[in-house]
């Protein structure tokens, strides 16, 4: 009793510390160094070196929120959808939640700028929303007719090689001047978010986070398969809606700002109960939190820096190093049964 | 009846508004355990799984502690009634005694803090169920018997009125089901809660339960105490078996006798025959038993595996037409066993039988 509190202890300062170590790098490191000294004088306004303070201001700092922030709702959006289907290897990408989501914002993009306007944070966020709605409720549709998981990865996956191809129908029949825009982001990054859209992504990110931990006794009820759940006095019908709209807005808004980023929703959780040594949701929500923002900052200081000044796509990262680790939790799964 | 917890009211059940079980009206009564026996497939688990809620009931009502099930809320209800399935609870990374902790659910606040009082409702169930040795094993890795006293023990944990068991003793060893079954024991009666089970051990269910529900065909076949229901005819009738196959003393049962015309005679009685008898048919040899007074140890598994039982009328001594008639079979068979050489007034016939077949060439002792 006494040494799982310490351990949990220990591993969250090591998150935390990971986490402000990854952040300083993103905000150091890039096509200018800015040491810390600088740093400092930058943010406390003092510093005379204009580019440098506004790389950082308008550049680097929202893009280092948005990747903590985004990564964060991308680890427990997965922790959440695991629970779920009851399945180790549902997260938003493989269930073709990101894909639905990317394909209703591509369209909304496309009749935004075709008619000369840009799209509000909120309206990329709903378009997201519906998207990532509409997508789970095929995969909703399918599981409940079927109940092998492995089947219901697979309809995921389908469904979202579905949504990308008509994705890709749609970007190739856009005007010159919206395929620009949309390439970029439909491949997965965290570039071009302004401080504006860091305050949205914060505001519905925080909310959603907030529920999802005053509901992680529920979570963890539920985790324990649904006959003992209600035995226990969880309602399951209403439960199992809160999860899908909580799980499905913390996917959509990372969808709508960086595009579908794959394997963090879920490498991340299970890395962190490994950590930790716990499934308990009243820890792992938090720690799936700061661990995918690690994760996350972490992955897009790779994609910045080592091919500078070419930058990969942000799916490309963390593909390597998740797609492993999804690989590492089936084989553990199978020898622990 | 003043002391019925949960009682049904012309209760149908089943799955997807296909009636299973039609007109359910029982009663559960604190400080008993009643169970649910009947064939596979009768509809025991899918009662139970609409008492506890997680089917829907088709119609009818059923009521607990006084109040319509309806209108008692999931939390209400966790506090009142709590479960053991067949369903395996699903873990990760938990040990036993956080399994345990879950049967406090109900009672912690929004985060699920346990309070002193809980931890100490938590210790006092794995003590209970002897459990507390294993509480920092993983729960994945324990047996089928640990496996089901942990479970027992946070169904213990969340201080129930009534207890709900699907097959509590399946897949145990005689001494986890003896164990769980004196545990449940212990539980109605020192804590006067209610137990609902059911149950595929006819012999156990006999000792254990104080009422019974024989679930078959359509509906509830019949309800009452252990010896109104436990009789060869009956339980023969309700899972389809001939009733001289059941014991209804000791609530089990023999294999199918062998078919043919018999070749062995056997002399038995006092117990001493049953070995034998068990022998020839697992060598499918058919044969002829007697003398056997109906109130012998050997007469109910020799009614169930000899072709014939010649028997004497209990206390009787054996009269000279049996002999007779018994020494016209033994003329017809090739072989003799006699079971028994103690002889006294009641059996000295087969004192005559034994000394036939000798003269005859026939006899084998078993002995």
């Amino acid at each position: 009793m006494k040494s799982a509190s310490k351990r949990y202890a220990v591993c969250f300062s090591l998150l935390a510390a990971l986490l402000l170590i990854l952040f300083a790098l993103n905000l150091f490191f890039g096509s200018i160094r800015v040491s810390a000294a600088e740093f400092l004088q930058i943010v406390s306004g003092s510093s005379d070196n204009v580019t440098a303070a506004s790389i950082i201001n308008g550049i680097r700092l929202p893009r280092a929120l948005a990747a903590a922030l985004l990564g964060g709702a991308l680890s427990v959006s997965g922790f959440l959808l695991q629970t779920f289907f009851n399945n180790p290897i549902a997260g938003p990408f493989v269930l073709g939640i990101s894909s639905g989501a990317k394909m209703t914002v591509a369209f909304a993009m496309i009749i935004f700028l075709g008619a000369g306007k840009t799209m509000s944070s909120a309206a990329l966020i709903t378009a997201a929303f519906v998207g990532s709605m509409l997508s789970l409720g095929f995969v909703l549709l399918i599981s409940v007719r079927v109940k092998k998981s492995s089947l219901l990865i697979v309809s995921g996956v389908m469904i979202g090689y579905i949504c990308s191809a008509i994705t890709d129908f749609a970007v190739t029949f856009a005007s010159d001047s919206s395929i620009v825009n949309l390439h970029n982001w439909s491949m997965g990054s965290f570039s071009g978010i302004d401080s504006g859209d860091v305050k949205a992504v914060s505001a519905v990110v925080f909310t959603a986070l907030t529920i999802t931990f005053i509901l992680s006794k529920q979570i963890g009820a539920y985790s324990l398969g649904e006959v003992y759940a209600q035995s226990m006095g969880l309602n399951i019908r209403l439960f199992r809606t809160v999860l899908i709209l909580l799980s499905s807005i913390l996917s959509a808004v990372v969808t709508a700002f960086a595009g579908p980023v794959s394997f963090v929703g879920i490498a991340v959780p299970h890395l962190v109960k490994s950590l930790f040594g716990t499934a308990k949701p009243q820890v792992i929500i938090p720690a799936s939190f700061l661990g995918g923002a690690a994760f996350c900052l972490f992955s897009d200081l790779v994609a910045r820096t080592v091919f500078a000044p070419s930058e990969l796509s942000i799916s490309t990262v963390t593909a390597v190093f998740g797609a492993p680790t999804v690989i590492w939790i089936m084989l553990r799964r199978k020898s622990e049964r | 009846m003043g002391n019925k917890f949960l009682y049904t009211k012309n209760l149908s059940v089943g799955y997807d508004r296909n009636i299973l079980i039609d007109g359910i009206n029982i009663s559960v009564n604190r400080g008993q355990i009643t169970t649910l026996i009947g064939p596979n497939g009768a509809g025991k688990s899918t009662i139970l799984k609409t008492i506890i809620g997680q089917l829907d009931k088709i119609s009818g009502t059923f009521f607990i502690d006084g109040k319509n099930a309806e209108g008692i809320s999931g939390n209400e209800l966790a506090k009142t009634m709590s479960v053991l399935m067949t369903e395996r609870m699903e873990t990760e990374l938990m040990t036993c005694a956080d399994v345990v902790k879950t049967g406090r659910y109900p009672y912690t606040g929004q985060l699920g803090i346990l309070s002193k009082h809980d931890k100490s409702k938590v210790t006092e169930a794995m003590e209970l169920t002897r459990v507390t040795e294993i509480g920092n094993r993983n729960f994945n890795r324990i047996s089928d018997g640990q496996r089901q006293r942990v479970m027992l023990a946070r169904a213990i944990c969340q201080e129930p009125d009534v207890l709900i068991l699907d097959e509590p003793t399946s897949f145990l060893d005689i001494r986890h089901k003896l164990e769980m079954l004196n545990i449940l024991k212990m539980l109605v009666c020192e804590k006067d809660i209610a137990v609902i089970m059911s149950m595929h051990e006819l012999d156990l269910a006999q000792r254990v339960s104080d009422r019974i529900v024989c679930v078959g065909g359509k509906g509830i076949d019949k309800y009452g105490t252990s010896e109104e229901i436990f009789t060869a005819e009956y339980i023969g009738k309700l899972y389809g078996i001939a009733p001289y196959c059941y014991n209804e003393n000791y609530g089990t049962a023999e294999l199918e006798k062998p078919r043919g015309v018999p070749q062995v005679f056997v002399i038995a009685g006092g117990g001493t025959g049953i070995n034998a008898f068990r022998n020839l048919q697992r060598q499918n040899i058919p044969f002829i038993t007697g003398i056997i007074h109906e109130n012998d140890i050997d007469f109910p598994a020799a009614s169930a595996l000899a072709a014939e039982v010649i028997t004497e009328k209990a206390f009787e001594p054996i009269s000279s037409d049996n002999i007779e008639k018994a020494a016209e079979k033994i003329a017809l068979c090739r072989e003799v066993i006699c079971c028994t050489d103690k002889f006294g007034t009641m059996n000295i016939g087969n004192k005559k039988l034994k000394e036939y077949a000798q003269k005859q060439g026939k006899l084998k002792n078993s002995h």
